[in-house]
């Protein structure tokens, strides 16, 4: 099943601690969570906005939560969950600022992934005067949910200012893992940016 | 069942049922502290236990329902049970696959032992002296229930509204005894404005000269325009704004202003129908208890006010269903639900349905909200579920 999953999931796959509690915010149809469940014996809710998304979820046996993510995480508790997750959804969001802040709050670490807006796909587009329409960034401008998108360096200039720390950073394109061209142009060449995030202060976070 | 001809009604129905009374000759304590020595409920059942006696599923009835939750008494009945269109062969609650259970509650009076019936010890109705029963006392009776049937746990207990409560009450108070909790249109507990409502429904009855007290029966009276009243109150609870305005509007029965006090708007007409109908099936009694029973209702109390630390107790999965139009139980008092239930560490799913009609979008076949409930329930009979 690894196999078929996207491939920032089956990194998150790897990086969440066995038996850990998770919530998985823009959780989709429950693949990410099936598979912790399956294979790490995680236990934990997806929230989601879409009914179709939601239905799918029950019919798979799958908690979750229908919810706008966008009107926050107050009913969750500080510190409730071992690790917030959410992926290819903070470019989606109306403050990714705030979203990730919440998820520190609940969560003891934060993954997310999102879609670097400095690969060199975008930037082709762009050069050529035109809105990239690339593997990971499929929709065309006017229908596009995403409306905050943003570089891995971007991202990481945030990351600094608000003084959260990165445990952990994947870097992925459509078919390689974190090779070494990557690594050295990370802004460049990844497609797909994956980080385990941790609050200010917050030193006893789980690291596996 | 097997001839179109001789059966009248839908495939996808249970067709003629037969409810049957059940005696529990155990003596029940109640909340109030008075205790029934026996008492007798009205049960219907549908679909055919398994050999492991672990598909059964039990059905709790919100105010004014009863054990006829589907199917149709005789050939000629016109009106199926109240969920009808949710219990069936191929339905949601599928019959084909699990035995469904549903009563009439203790305090109804539709049968079972209530205000209505005789008082073995007087040999007279039990009118007012009938003692104010509650949730927790309904789930203690319906697990006597459960006893008489056979039933050691059922897969689900499932109930909108005041029915979820019980669902609610079921999954804290018999936590071995329930997989599967699924709670409709259901709040934690009545707000102020909930227990005005019921205040002012019983007033309405406590008021009409024709209650006398409680004792109507012996003097071959109904107090009729309470019980009217109270039902017309309660109607507008069910209904959303945006439903009256879609049905009724500011619709007149003829074109001018009749400057009187006769039916003139067609909601009027509307309310004083379902009052009136009302009246002909429901007992003035069994509405305050039942509606004293929604307001007493309030299982964190007896956790310090803590309906996280009430869950738990709670071994089963939950499944919690709200519906957007819905005032009466609006979805932020399922989400406290959720919250509690997350807080204590169940498992829980919630579905937020998109709706029009109100509270009684809980009773209509709306499909978003029937792909929800299709797709838990048919997950409850998975081995290790």
């Amino acid at each position: 099943m690894t196999a078929m999953l996207r491939p920032d999931l089956a990194l998150i796959g790897e990086w969440v601690g066995p038996n850990s509690r998770i919530l998985d915010l823009g959780c989709g149809d429950g693949t990410l969570l099936a598979h912790l469940a399956r294979t790490r014996g995680v236990r934990g809710y997806g929230l989601e906005i879409d009914p179709e998304n939601v239905a799918r979820c029950v019919e798979s046996g799958i908690n979750v939560i229908e919810t706008d993510v966008d009107d926050g995480l107050k009913d969750f508790r500080d510190g409730s969950f071992d690790y917030v997750v959410m992926t290819q959804a903070l470019q989606a969001m109306q403050r990714p600022d705030r979203v990730v802040s919440e998820m520190l709050r609940v969560g003891r670490t934060a993954i997310v992934t999102f879609p670097n807006f400095g690969q060199w796909r975008v930037r082709l587009a762009l050069a050529r005067g035109r809105m990239p329409v690339t593997p990971s960034l499929p929709e065309q401008w006017y229908d596009t949910p995403n409306i905050h998108l943003c570089t891995v360096a971007d991202f990481e200039d945030l990351c600094a200012l608000r003084g959260w720390k990165v445990l952990r950073r994947s870097l992925l394109d459509h078919e390689r893992r974190d090779d070494w061209a990557i690594r050295l142009m990370p802004n460049l060449l990844a497609e797909v940016a994956i980080y385990m995030l941790q609050a200010p202060g917050n030193g006893n976070g789980r690291r596996e | 069942m097997n001839d179109p001809h001789s059966d009248p009604f839908p495939a996808d129905s249970v067709g003629i049922v037969e409810p049957r009374k059940i005696v529990i000759q155990r003596p029940l304590t109640l909340d109030c502290g008075r205790v029934l020595p026996r008492h007798e409920l009205m049960v219907e059942t549908y679909g055919s236990l398994n050999i492991a006696r672990s598909n059964a599923v039990l059905i709790c009835h919100a105010l004014s329902g009863d054990h006829h939750a589907a199917g149709y008494h005789s050939a000629d009945d016109r009106k199926p049970g109240w969920w009808e269109t949710c219990i069936g062969p191929g339905k949601p609650i599928d019959t084909n696959r699990f035995f469904v259970v549903a009563l009439n509650n203790l305090g109804g009076c539709r049968g079972s032992t209530g205000p209505s019936t005789l008082n073995l010890d007087t040999g007279k109705p039990w009118g007012p002296d009938f003692p104010i029963v509650t949730v927790r006392d309904w789930v203690r009776s319906q697990a006597m229930l459960a006893d008489e049937l056979g039933i050691a746990q059922w897969a689900t207990v499932i109930g909108g509204s005041l029915g979820g409560f019980q669902v609610l009450q079921w999954a804290i108070d018999y936590p071995a005894r329930i997989r599967h909790a699924v709670a409709i249109a259901a709040a934690p507990k009545l707000s102020a404005q909930n227990i005005a409502f019921n205040e002012i429904a019983r007033q309405a009855i406590l008021s009409d000269p024709e209650f006398h007290g409680g004792h109507f029966y012996e003097h071959g009276v109904v107090p009729s325009r309470g019980l009217k009243l109270a039902r017309m109150l309660g109607h507008i609870t069910y209904l959303s704004d945006e439903a009256m305005r879609a049905k009724f509007g500011r619709m007149q029965k003829s074109e001018q202003f009749s400057f009187n006090f006769d039916v003139e708007f067609e909601v009027e007409s509307y309310l004083r129908y379902q009052g009136q109908s009302f009246v002909e099936r429901f007992d003035a009694n069994t509405y305050l208890v039942m509606t004293k029973a929604l307001d007493y209702f309030d299982p964190a109390r007896e956790f310090g006010g803590d309906l996280s630390t009430a869950f738990r107790q709670a071994q089963a999965r939950f499944l919690v269903v709200a519906f957007t139009s819905d005032w009466r139980f609006s979805p932020a008092r399922s989400r406290e639900i959720v919250k509690a239930l997350v807080d204590a560490g169940r498992d829980v799913s919630y579905a937020l349905v998109d709706s029009q009609l109100g509270h009684d979008d809980f009773l209509m076949p709306l499909p978003e909200y029937h792909r929800i409930l299709r797709g838990y329930l048919s997950r409850t009979l998975e081995a290790g579920a």
